[in-house]
């Protein structure tokens, strides 16, 4: 199993390294010039030159994508020509927030999907069913953005029942940074109070995000159940005498959840790169905002950072999505 | 002392998109405690819905029970509520399909589906512990003729071969000690050698349990060797019924006669093999009278009508006009 990790892990190292060459190529071939933009508009040529020896720019551009590089080794994910910030602490600073979102959206679509699928399955055909069925339908076509200023103005404006935007009120103490997780700081800290305000704040948001993998989970987990309830063992499991419940939640789900798995681990990556419109709706500062601010501005090296750790976070979440097959599924289990 | 099962006039009907096909044309057959059934007949012919009619297994709707009572024990199972066929499944009425591969549920340890079954075959006086169950299961295992049987729990199904895992899944048939056991084809998709060493099995454990036997099949080999009685079925009717060794040695159903005949011997000459002419009919719309007219080298104008079936001496009963006279 930990060879098998590792072995994966290293297969992950040139796709990432290929993300790199892509990402840095497409940012230098954009048309503008970056360089005079961060210079300033009343920059002389003289004045652009030295912004552009400054950042190494006037170098050939193998040589940058080699320092680049030798930097990201070094955690160096290098500055930007903005704001003169290293990405790096930019990252750390704007990825827990989008992480917290996407994790919390995730939790909602498969603690809501899996169960929902399953009942749609056993029900299959009756309203249950029909009803969920075009429910799904317009979950997974209404644009997350239009479904989120939606949820504002019926939760927050109408009912007035939570926070309509941003991540935690500045009038208020946030939790110490250790995670930068602020629901999960927040009961480490012992602080229940800050725990709500971050859990209200977070709710809109994250439902907003959820109900497109919700719908898809739902219908995928469906569908795998009735395949599964075909199979010749349930058949065996019925006249042996087993209850229906326990056919349903112990032989059944497990089964079905398997097929289920690879949505679930490709959403989280879709989720995750897909974050902008949701967290531009609700002022939510995470890496999305974070990196639509740069590309309007041209700066580049925020944009190649921001790519590469969603790269990575898509890469790892499909290996554990591969591991969790092999703890559901004993028959594709590595030795 | 009523039979252990008695389906009387059992009418079966298959809702398709072309109408209602009658799959069951009012089956009789009685089965009494020790003994050995084989049910034959060719593929469509109903065998196997008539195997699953006994627990209730075909769903309804598509199917349909048109006429006709399941009597297990005295009790009808086609009326009984699904708690109380729950109470027969696994504990009165074990089961044994045919391909082992897909029988056994792939993600769990076959312990656990073992277990699982001893536990939901546990009577509420012998309310069982897991522990207990497990315990029974590796003995059962071990009967059933697999090696290091208590290590063995711990195996997902694919870790096995297909002869050990038809070996499994008789152990979860009979963990719950039924009194009847309905065998769906169990050997027909096993290796000709595993086959013999599964009939042999399953013939042991028979004898050992008393317990009586509804073998559908489609070899009548496998009549002969393992059944002391022989149903022989033909487009949802039983044509000819009795012991085997009356069937067997002196059928009286033509139909019957065509099976045996077409079985070759060692003095036919290689590919002279004997076949039956024509096909099953169409069940949406089944010839009147009897079914086998059609393909029968003896029908005539009396075969328009259904044949009752009639006693042709102790026990060996036949549907066919040529028995009436």
């Amino acid at each position: 199993m930990i060879r098998f990790l590792l072995r994966r892990l290293l297969l992950t190292v040139p796709v990432l390294l290929g993300l790199t060459v892509l990402v840095f190529i497409i940012g230098r071939m954009l048309p503008g010039d970056p360089v005079a933009l961060a210079a300033g508009p009343n920059a002389s040529a003289a004045e652009i030159a030295d912004v552009a020896r400054e950042f190494g720019l006037d170098r050939p551009l193998l040589t940058q994508y080699g320092s680049y590089l030798s930097g990201l080794l070094r955690g160096d994910f290098g500055v930007s020509i903005f704001t003169r910030r290293p990405v790096a602490e930019d990252l750390a600073a704007f990825l827990p927030a989008t992480l917290e979102l996407v994790f919390a959206a995730m939790f909602i679509a498969v603690a809501v999907g899996l169960p929902m699928g399953l009942a749609t399955a056993v029900w299959r055909d009756r309203w249950p069913d029909a009803v969920s069925r075009v429910a799904a339908l317009g979950a997974i076509s209404m644009p997350r953005f239009f479904l989120g200023l939606l949820l504002q103005l019926g939760f927050a404006m109408w009912l007035g029942w939570l926070p309509l935007s941003g991540r935690f009120p500045i009038t208020e103490d946030p939790p110490p940074w250790v995670t930068g997780f602020l629901t999960i700081d927040s009961l480490m800290a012992g602080d229940l109070y800050a725990f709500g305000v971050a859990c209200q704040h977070l709710l809109l948001p994250a439902l907003a995000m959820s109900l497109s993998p919700l719908a898809t989970i739902m219908r995928m987990m469906r569908a795998s159940t009735l395949e599964v309830l075909q199979q010749d063992y349930v058949l065996t499991e019925r006249a042996l005498g087993l209850s229906r419940s326990l056919i349903l939640f112990k032989y059944v789900s497990r089964n079905a959840v398997a097929a289920t798995l690879t949505v679930i681990g490709l959403y989280f990556g879709w989720l995750l790169g897909g974050t902008v419109l949701v967290e531009t709706v609700f002022d939510w500062p995470g890496i999305g905002l974070y990196a639509t601010k740069s590309v309007v501005s041209q700066d580049f090296m925020p944009v190649i950072g921001v790519t590469l750790v969603i790269g990575t976070i898509f890469v790892v979440s499909n290996l554990l999505v591969d591991v969790a097959q092999g703890l559901v599924n004993p028959r594709v289990r590595v030795e | 002392m009523t039979a252990l099962l008695e389906i009387q006039g059992l009418h079966l009907g298959m809702q398709s998109f072309d109408g209602e096909a009658h799959v069951l044309n009012g089956i009789d057959l009685t089965i009494n405690r020790g003994e050995i059934w084989g049910v034959v007949g060719e593929t469509g012919c109903g065998k196997s819905l008539t195997g699953l009619s006994v627990s209730r297994l075909v769903p309804t709707p598509p199917a349909r029970y048109r006429a006709g009572r399941i009597l297990f024990e005295g009790q009808d199972v086609l009326s009984m509520p699904e708690s109380e066929l729950r109470k027969l499944r696994g504990r009165r009425i074990g089961m044994i399909f045919q391909d082992p591969t897909t029988n056994l549920n792939p993600s769990f340890r076959i312990g656990d589906q073992l277990v699982d079954v001893a536990l939901a075959a546990a009577r509420h006086s012998e309310r069982t512990t897991r522990v207990a169950a497990r315990d029974l299961a590796a003995r059962m295992l071990d009967k059933v003729g697999i090696p290091n049987a208590a290590s063995r729990l711990d195996d997902y199904p694919h870790q096995f071969s297909g002869g050990m895992r038809q070996r499994v899944l008789i152990a979860m048939a009979l963990i719950g000690q039924p009194s009847l056991l309905i065998a769906d084809e169990p050997t027909t998709a096993l290796d000709v050698s595993v086959q013999a060493q599964v009939l042999a099995l399953l013939k042991g454990m028979v004898a050992e349990t008393g317990m009586a036997v509804m073998l559908i099949t489609h070899n009548l080999g496998v009549v002969a060797q393992s059944c002391t009685h022989v149903a022989v079925m033909y487009a949802g009717n039983i044509v000819e019924s009795g012991r085997v060794a009356q069937v067997i040695r002196r059928p009286a159903h033509p139909y019957t006669q065509a099976l045996l005949a077409a079985i070759p011997t060692r003095h036919v000459a290689r590919g002279a093999l004997q076949g039956l002419a024509g096909s099953v009919p169409d069940l949406l719309a089944p010839p009147p009278g009897c079914r086998f007219a059609p393909r029968c080298a003896h029908a005539s104008a009396a075969c328009a009508t259904l044949p009752a079936t009639v006693a042709v001496e102790g026990g060996h009963r036949v549907a066919c006009v040529l028995a009436h006279a």
